[in-house]
């Protein structure tokens, strides 16, 4: 792990003869005018996509991205500037213009921008990242996965499976003197499917990936597994029915419909939208927005997750942070300059997409904690409803409250028994009245299996999200049949 | 290679909340080896790592397969003249910081100021951005532009009775003095977040639904995903097959043109090198074109139509260049008069659409119209139905057009979708 620190450090001084000294140059010359804070976001990025499609690897591209943004805090103002020239001259402009923000202020008095980093994890020691790893033993792995697919039906027309790899070195310099690296692989492996019959057109589609090496998907046969769940989604598909439309009890499986989290809970208590009060969330830290059933967690710090990070963005350590407890409010997700602004403790939750990019709070892995009722019972319990097991996207509107999530795979329950496979759900609920609806919590937590990437403000970052089986008591299911 | 500034402030409550500014740069090579291919990009522009990269996309091309429809346009589709389109205005670039700062702060005053109701912001927004794009390939071909924009986008929060709503409203143009002013950006976002309050839900039924223009340049969008070369020839889109077929009601016709003066969406060659141009996509309902860059063109037998889309690192993909869907007879007012009961649409959200079914389900907000009239908002229902019969069932198409964006529509009736609420 300290090897970790001084290689991430080092990197930058070797490639581009930035060193300690030229740092607390550039800090000072940041601080200058009266601010509060300024930091250095370096970051060496090295990105590699194979796709295949119709049986062959036909493109292959890599990408090289460099560069260095410049912050500073003053109070609730945020300056920024950067540049993809490392160099010396480059950084003392950037600083130049990132503190036009302190200009004109009158407190001399620095405002408290949460402590000193230390890197206190080593979540995904990869040995050989996924982006060494030779093309060759890349495009037979994707082949494998498209002969596969094809041998499993003969209804599988197209298959398209793609690899994405990134390997990227940062390095976080603070104006209050310290410095930390990390190094932080990510790979990500996905396979769809069409499966035509009779002139019905379906697709299906499956992934996983996370902070891993390239063997991660070999040592167990993941891509088979993968490729197998892709191939019955599309035909599961062909047989599905367009889905009912208006409330109902609805049962989530475990694992990805934990989206239901990131998107009804999770955005709305980012510490941002609560400062500025624009989120249905605001000022209720406290009071009840679950049902008692419910506990909601947001870990940055589980091993080789796609959402982990041994620290965010801004160089804290990521933290497991209790959102809702027992469907009480608990906790905001902090970034530095919310959490200073807030008088909150920091929760490691400062992320953004790339030097080009400020920080803001963001989630890692947002997920329910397992309760005591077999899923197989939840099931049972269900009159009439849905059952929804797999989900695309999902998005909110923090200030109203209200989300929606879209099934790829859900199922009619009938009589406490799942019947017909159903297309075309989207869910739309309200986030802070659809905890309160769960009535039954599963003892099957599971966690996503690495896909994730949300969006916040055009900014993308990788997320994990989890849950074990739920019941929810009526929620609006967006089908076209109307029940 | 493209090239870059980049400059945004936004402000909140009256306050500066973030100043940015950049340049970035970033060079792409695309190689053949035969009629295999690879892409590579860095934004590090030193002879070392140019050689680096010419050397990986070498190692990379290699290993790649062999596929007889690759390889770049024909040199006789490659643009010869380069038509000036005026995307270029730098008289925006010499406004201060502080003037910049001005026109955020008052698009922002304009909202705040407008109804005592509107009680919180998530602020605005003012940015700039230049640019010049410089292409060349081994079939002799060579050119670069220049292009710029500015927008300016503000966010007010209205509150009643404890309960919040947001909207939005922004204004982008390539030209610094088309930018809508300050003062109207902030009514119009404030009047969209008002009528907002006190939204309710309804009960689940089959009616019409109107799309307000920007809604309905949301169906253009999907529209244009579907007639994308790439989706086309995966068999991943619902019009496959449907070039000369009747998809979509004889209202409807649709034009991508590239060769607008000033638009946002034009430029004088795509990112393969072809000419742009303005094509019908979709006269009065029957599919004309499909959109195509070289590759795409031929795995489905065309010619390019000039839609190849480059960013720097990645292989061409396909985008439309300014696409619309052709203004028809009515006012807004007369198409929501024709409806006595039903639904106008004025957000969605979610992605609940699946371009090879053309199955769509997606949260919605909006007003609801009663015997012709708008009368109380909608929040927290969905619209579904199926792209190929929305398309087939749009019943009346308003007088509205406006290129506000790259992708644009005016308003539309569509005859019945399902609405689920209660």
């Amino acid at each position: 792990m300290a090897q970790d620190i001084v290689q991430a450090e080092s990197f930058f001084d070797r490639h581009f003869g930035i060193t300690a000294r030229d740092l607390d140059k550039v800090l000072s010359k940041a601080l200058e005018k009266k601010a509060d804070y300024a930091d250095l976001y370096f970051e060496y990025r090295m990105n590699e996509a194979i796709s295949l499609e119709e049986g062959m690897v036909k493109n292959s591209s890599r990408s090289t991205a460099n560069g260095v943004g410049v912050r500073v805090l003053a109070e609730s103002k945020t300056g920024y500037a950067f540049t993809d020239d490392i160099t010396i001259e480059k950084l003392e402009l950037a600083a130049r213009t990132a503190q036009y923000i302190a200009r004109n202020r009158e407190s001399l008095l620095p405002a408290p921008v949460g402590g000193q980093a230390v890197r206190s994890h080593d979540l995904y020691p990869v040995s050989s990242p996924a982006t060494e790893v030779s093309l060759e033993q890349k495009i037979a792995l994707l082949q494998d996965m498209d002969r596969l697919a094809r041998s499993l039906d003969p209804r599988i027309q197209n298959v398209f499976v793609s690899l994405a790899s990134e390997h990227k070195i940062v390095l976080v310099a603070a104006s209050q003197g310290w410095v930390v690296g990390d190094i932080q692989p990510l790979t990500r492996l996905n396979v769809t499917c069409i499966a035509e019959q009779r002139g019905n057109r379906q697709t299906g589609g499956y992934g996983g990936g996370g902070r891993v090496g390239f063997s991660f998907f070999t040592e167990k046969k993941d891509y088979e597994r993968y490729t197998r769940e892709a191939v019955r989604q599309a035909l599961l598909n062909l047989e599905a029915e367009n889905a009912p439309a208006g409330m109902m009890d609805v049962v989530l499986g475990p694992g990805w419909p934990g989206i239901l989290l990131h998107e009804a809970i999770g955005h709305g208590l980012e510490a941002d939208f609560n400062r500025k009060k624009v989120s249905a969330f605001s000022g209720r830290i406290g009071q009840k927005v679950a049902s008692e059933l419910c506990t909601v967690v947001d870990d940055g710090t589980i091993p080789s997750r796609r959402g982990s990070l041994n620290m965010d963005d801004e160089g804290t350590p990521t933290h497991r942070t209790v959102l809702i407890e027992k469907g009480i409010l608990r906790g905001y997700l902090q970034d530095r300059l919310n959490a200073a602004l807030m008088k909150m403790p920091l929760t490691g939750n400062g992320r953004r997409e790339s030097y080009a990019h400020i920080p803001m709070p963001r989630m890692t892995n947002t997920f329910m904690l397992a309760g005591g009722t077999p899923p197989e019972e939840i099931i049972r319990s269900v009159k009439k409803g849905l059952y929804a097991v797999a989900f695309g996207g999902g998005q909110v509107d923090i200030t109203n409250g209200k989300f929606v999530f879209s099934a790829s795979e859900a199922y009619l329950i009938e009589d406490g028994e799942v019947t017909r496979p159903v297309k075309g759900a989207t869910l739309i609920g309200n986030g802070p009245d659809v905890l309160t609806r769960v009535s039954m919590v599963g003892t099957d937590l599971k966690l996503d299996e690495g896909v994730g990437t949300c969006g916040k403000d055009g900014q993308s970052v990788p997320v994990g999200v989890g849950l074990p089986t739920i019941k929810i008591d009526g929620i609006t299911v967006g089908g076209t049949t109307a029940a | 290679m493209v090239e870059g500034d980049s400059f945004f402030v936004t402000v909140r409550l009256g306050e500066i909340e973030k100043v940015s500014q950049a340049q970035e740069k970033r060079l792409g090579l695309r190689l053949f080896f035969g009629s295999s291919s690879a892409t590579a990009s860095t934004s590090d522009i030193s002879r070392g790592s140019i050689e680096r990269l010419i050397d990986d996309t070498c190692a990379m091309a290699r290993s790649t397969a062999q596929d007889r429809y690759s390889g770049l346009p024909a040199p006789e589709e490659l643009a010869r003249d380069l038509p000036d389109l005026a995307l270029f205005d730098d008289s925006g670039q010499s406004l201060s910081v502080e003037e910049r700062t001005n026109l955020a702060l008052e698009a922002e005053q304009a909202a705040l100021g407008f109804d005592s109701r509107i009680t919180n912001s998530e602020g605005a927004e003012f940015s700039n951005q230049a640019g010049r794009v410089i292409y060349a390939n081994s079939h002799g071909f060579s050119g670069e532009y220049r292009g710029s924009s500015y927008n300016l986008s503000v966010v007010p929060v209205a509150a009643l009775n404890g309960s919040m709503q947001r909207d939005y409203w922004y204004s982008s143009q390539r030209k610094f003095s088309r930018l809508e002013p300050p003062e109207s950006v902030g009514k119009k976002a404030a009047a969209r977040a008002l009528r907002r309050l006190g939204a309710r839900k309804v009960k689940t039924r089959e009616l019409p639904v109107v799309f307000e223009p920007e809604i309905a340049a949301t169906l253009l969008r999907q529209l244009s995903s579907a007639l994308s070369g790439y989706s086309l020839y995966k068999g991943a889109s619902f019009l496959v097959g449907k070039l000369g077929s009747k998809i979509a009601s004889e209202l409807v016709t649709v034009v991508d043109d590239g060769t607008i003066p000033a638009a946002l969406g034009s430029k004088p060659f795509d990112g393969e090198g072809v000419s742009t141009r303005k094509k019908t996509v979709v006269e009065k309902g029957v599919l004309q074109s499909y959109l195509l860059d070289a590759y795409s063109g031929r795995k489905l037998g065309y010619a390019s139509t000039g839609n190849a889309a480059r960013s720097a690192g990645e292989p061409p993909g396909v985008a439309p260049t300014n696409f619309y869907l052709a203004p028809g007879a009515h006012s807004p007012e007369k198409i929501i008069a024709s409806v006595e009961e039903g639904f106008y649409v004025t957000e969605l959200i979610g992605f609940g659409v699946n371009l090879v079914t053309g199955d769509y389900s997606r949260g919605a907000a909006g007003l609801w119209i009663d015997k012709g009239e708008l009368s109380h908002p909608v929040e927290e229902v969905t619209i579904a139905g199926n792209l190929k019969e929305m398309l087939l069932n749009i019943e009346m198409v308003g007088n509205d057009l406006e290129m506000r964006d790259r992708i644009a529509a005016p308003t539309l009736k569509i005859s019945r979708m399902t609405i689920a609420g209660d």
